[in-house]
């Protein structure tokens, strides 16, 4: 493995009369595979990799642990009462499943615009999706308390004819989550399987040999085969894109279709798929810097990649805070005392602090990226991008938490606090996401080779076999 | 891998696999194939080569038409599904809306219908490709499997397409200018190395059929009627255990199911051993209000009468109350009127008769007993003595120093 590290290159002039690299370093196919595969083929991975793992798993017995406890005892371990009934748990479940957004986005979206750059960074985003959503399923599945009927949420015939309740918007979620992660699931594996094929063939010893033979289905990389192959997954992107949108907007039907005030708005949808791309793209960010450097991928997940992530961070985080500003007005506009209520009491009630740290992180921290400087510095990105994921988190918590604290009948208005199995159980769902995530980077192709090369200057040439 | 030279196994030719330099020259070379009319080869690329389907004739995928009709069932069944649940099998009112209202399946219909094509999508592809493929005589060469899926570019015509000839067939690549040209070989009778597709599918199945009988057996055993108890995957309080009467048990040390009393324990109604207060007889003979009569008492009275009385003997016990009123106008041929709190009748009653009636009713008067509590009972009995006095009294019930003041006021 070469250690030297890897000397950045900036890409990311836009200089009309020249076509950017994607891949610096001056890359060919053999040295794109070369880079690829070494992460996993060096006999030992970085020490810092080790170092995360054993945190990583560490925070991921804490999970079992704690969502042990709450399944053997019940839902009052965590600090559900009335008039809050929906804690942390939906307040994490509605951020992971925002941050599983970038990845399908990148994927799909980006490849039906043809926008080549994203072929460096899909792999690795799709499986932040596929483990976000995980985590987020993690949630919804424990809050319902008895976790071992679970099964009653889907349309299994029964000698009761009872079925589930197919007009209510959570059941509607059940459908997209699960649908979200079956499909990100096989457009992740279909794409890694001409990547898990190099593997294969590069692999030294019986079990990496068994283990990617089996897993690549024998793919050889026939052009009969790449045809399907292509077809397949062009339309699982245009299945995937509708679907991505549809996710969190029905994610926000849970909260839409209710009557609560602050939650019974038509902006809903829009601004909550706007807030997940937003987060997405900082978990992405959060996650490619450290691993571009540990694993020396600075030629393939170039500056450009990031900077180009970085002004998308930059337009989504206005248009949450657009969102945020529009629902003051539209409270106000509507008349409606129980609507002004709900959003002054968010903005300056007991939940103030939690209100304008999201706005803080979310709005204010984000519009460094109008720097050029900002956008191209890993490690300051890294920074911001941790903002972000934190403010997108409050998000949540503040949609959730003020609007439960303050319903119709003062009677009922409550402070709600977490305990701590609440925020141990948080801690944990993120050590089950770092672990697959760590896994992830060591045994599986963490680039789109195939897609990677088939961007490169090589891969096109003029024949005259066929009129443009 | 490479050589199989054990000696023992006849080797047969299985095709010709030529290497090529770059996109442009396989692209061409293609052409070159597929105009010379070969139908068994194929071409191995790292990455899909833009307009190579072309160049080599491959008819236009079935993947799109395999999704399309996926996606149709996916959404004509995700729409079924919801009718014929909510709608037929277990009609349900969700919200008042009609049990089949289309616009709130529409969420579901998107979600089957993307989920039934994208299965469509995958399975397609890898059942078109027939995949999954774990050997091929093509990983015998070194040089393919390093390259094909790194940066190798290659043509492959197999033996058995009519055109093929050893020599012909390499002269042809040769002329294509492929960078080299190398014999594929195969083992007579092929018997493959690993586990055949055939043999795998057919493990493959047999293992499946054998995970379904755990399942089926358990949808059998739970949808079977049947006298003893049902198997239970998850118990969830259905059968909960307990104790029958007379029954032993072994959580108490005496092995008794059943307790004795706690000492000291009445049954109900048995406290109450102040007969004549709480039942208004004592020895078969009516008692009379055994609460003193005071202000207070009078006042609570006159509160509980008007609030359950009034309804029907009115305000001033006349019986004339709105309910009264009403059943007369409406002419209510089973009425029966409320007797008035003066008639001779209820004058001549006992205090305990009326605290009787108020309590368990009387012919058509329904029972109150369970509304109104045995003191206010009482109270009432006694705010009805006060009202007949109110209006059926004679001068002699007027204390003697207050007749004459009486006489003076009737006189203005
Ligand atoms: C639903 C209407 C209704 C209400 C309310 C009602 N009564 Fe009566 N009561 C009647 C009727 C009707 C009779 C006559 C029953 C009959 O002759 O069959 C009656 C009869 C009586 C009698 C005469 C019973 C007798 O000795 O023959 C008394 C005393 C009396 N009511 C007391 C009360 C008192 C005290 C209350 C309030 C706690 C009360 N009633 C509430 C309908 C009512």
């Amino acid at each position: 493995m070469a250690t030297t590290a890897v000397q950045e290159i900036d890409n990311t002039s836009n200089d009309p009369t020249k076509r950017p690299t994607l891949v610096t370093g001056g890359l060919d196919f053999n040295g794109v595979t070369e880079t690829v595969c070494r992460v996993a083929e060096a006999p030992s991975a970085p020490k810092s990799w080790y170092f995360l793992l054993v945190i990583a798993v560490a925070a991921l017995l804490n999970l079992f642990v704690w969502v042990g406890y709450l399944i053997t005892t019940g839902t009052g371990v965590w600090g559900l009462n009335n008039p809050v009934g929906w804690g942390w748990a939906i307040v994490n479940f509605v951020f992971w499943v925002g941050i599983g957004h970038a990845g399908t986005l990148i994927s799909a979206i980006l490849f039906l615009f043809r926008q080549k750059w994203r072929t460096s960074i899909n792999r690795f985003a799709e499986a932040m999706t596929i483990f976000a959503v995980m985590c987020a399923g993690l949630f919804p599945g424990i809050h319902v308390g008895r976790v071992w009927v679970v099964y009653w949420m889907f349309p299994i015939p029964n000698y009761l004819n009872m079925w589930p309740q197919f007009r209510s918007p959570l059941l509607w979620d059940v459908f997209a989550v699960s649908t979200y992660a079956t499909v990100s699931i096989l457009f992740w594996y279909v794409g890694m399987i001409p990547d898990l094929a190099t593997f294969r063939d590069r692999a030294k010893d019986k079990i990496r040999k068994f283990a990617y033979g089996l897993l690549s289905l024998g793919w050889k990389g026939s052009s009969r085969n790449w045809a399907n192959y292509e077809w397949a997954y062009l339309l699982l992107a245009a299945l995937a894109t509708p679907l991505v949108l549809s996710v969190h907007s029905i994610v926000s039907f849970d909260f839409a279709v209710s009557q609560l005030p602050g939650w019974h708005t038509t902006i809903f949808p829009p601004y909550f798929v706007a807030g997940a791309i937003f987060s997405g793209f900082a978990m992405v960010i959060s996650l490619a810097v450290p691993a571009r450097k540990m694993f020396h991928l600075e030629n393939i997940i170039t500056l450009r990649h990031l900077d180009i992530m970085n002004r998308i961070i930059l337009a989504t985080g206005s248009m949450v805070g657009y969102a945020y500003i529009i629902e003051f007005f539209i409270a106000w506009y509507s008349g409606n005392g129980y609507e002004s209520f709900a959003f002054v009491n968010r903005a300056f009630g007991p939940y103030a602090w939690a209100y304008w740290t999201m706005f803080t992180c979310n709005v204010i921290i984000p519009q460094v990226f109008w720097i050029r400087w900002a956008r191209v510095t890993p490690w300051f990105m890294f920074i911001i991008s941790i903002f972000v994921n934190i403010g997108m988190w409050f998000e949540r918590f503040v949609i959730t938490i003020t609007s439960l604290s303050r319903d119709f009948l003062p009677a009922n208005w409550g402070y709600y606090t977490p305990t701590y199995v609440d925020v141990l159980t948080f801690v944990g769902s993120f050590g089950l996401f770092l672990t697959l995530f760590l896994l992830f980077c060591r045994f599986l192709p963490i680039v789109a080779m195939a897609e990677v090369k088939a961007t490169l200057p090589d891969a096109h040439v003029y024949h005259p076999e066929e009129d443009h | 891998m490479t050589d199989q030279s054990s000696g023992q196994k006849k080797m047969k030719l299985h095709g010709l696999l030529g290497e090529f330099k770059d996109i442009e020259s396989i692209l061409k070379a293609s052409a070159a194939i597929r105009d010379k009319g070969f139908k068994k080869w194929d071409t191995y690329t790292p990455f899909p080569v833009h307009g190579i389907e072309k160049a080599m004739g491959i008819k236009k995928s079935l993947v799109p038409k395999i999704v399309f009709t996926c996606g149709l069932i996916g959404g004509i069944g995700g729409l079924g599904l919801q009718w014929w649940t909510n709608a037929v099998n277990y009609p349900w009112i969700v919200s008042g809306k009609p049990l089949f209202s289309v616009p709130a399946n529409i969420p579901i219909v998107f979600e089957t219908t993307v989920l039934l094509a994208a299965f469509g999508a995958v399975f397609g592809m890898i059942f078109l490709n027939k995949l999954p493929q774990l050997y091929s005589p093509l990983f015998t060469s070194k040089n393919f499997s390093q390259g094909a899926t790194n940066d190798k570019f290659f043509v492959y015509i197999e033996a058995q397409d009519p055109k093929f000839s050893p020599d012909r067939t390499r002269e042809l690549l040769e002329s294509l200018n492929a960078v080299t040209v190398e014999e594929i070989e195969e083992e007579e009778h092929a018997w493959s190395p690993s586990l055949s597709p055939k043999m795998a599918w057919s493990i493959g199945s047999i293992v499946f059929c054998l995970i379904l009988i755990p399942p089926l057996y358990i949808a059998r055993a739970q949808a079977k009627d049947r006298t003893t108890t049902r198997v239970q995957l998850i118990p969830d309080m259905d059968q909960q255990p307990r104790v029958n009467a007379q029954a032993a048990s072994t959580i108490f040390v005496d092995g008794r199911g059943m307790r004795n009393y706690v000492d000291g324990t009445v049954p109900r109604g048995g406290a109450q051993t102040n007969t004549g207060y709480y039942t208004g007889a004592e020895n078969e003979e009516w008692v009379s209000n055994p609460l003193p009569v005071n202000r207070a008492l009078l006042e609570r009275g006159q509160n509980r009468f008007d609030i359950y009385c009034a309804a029907c003997h009115g305000i001033d016990g006349s019986g004339n109350g709105p309910i009264a009123i009403r059943a007369k106008r409406l002419r209510e041929p089973n009425w029966v009127p409320p007797l008035a709190m003066t008639d001779s009748t209820v004058l001549e009653r006992p205090d305990g008769h009326l605290f009787n009636t108020i309590t368990n009713g009387i012919r058509n008067m329904p029972a109150y007993g369970d509304q109104i509590h045995v003191e206010d009972r009482w109270a009432i009995v006694a705010y009805i003595r006060a009202l007949q006095k109110s209006q059926h009294a004679t001068l002699q019930d007027v204390p003697a120093d207050k007749r004459e003041q009486l006489r003076e006021e009737g006189q203005k």
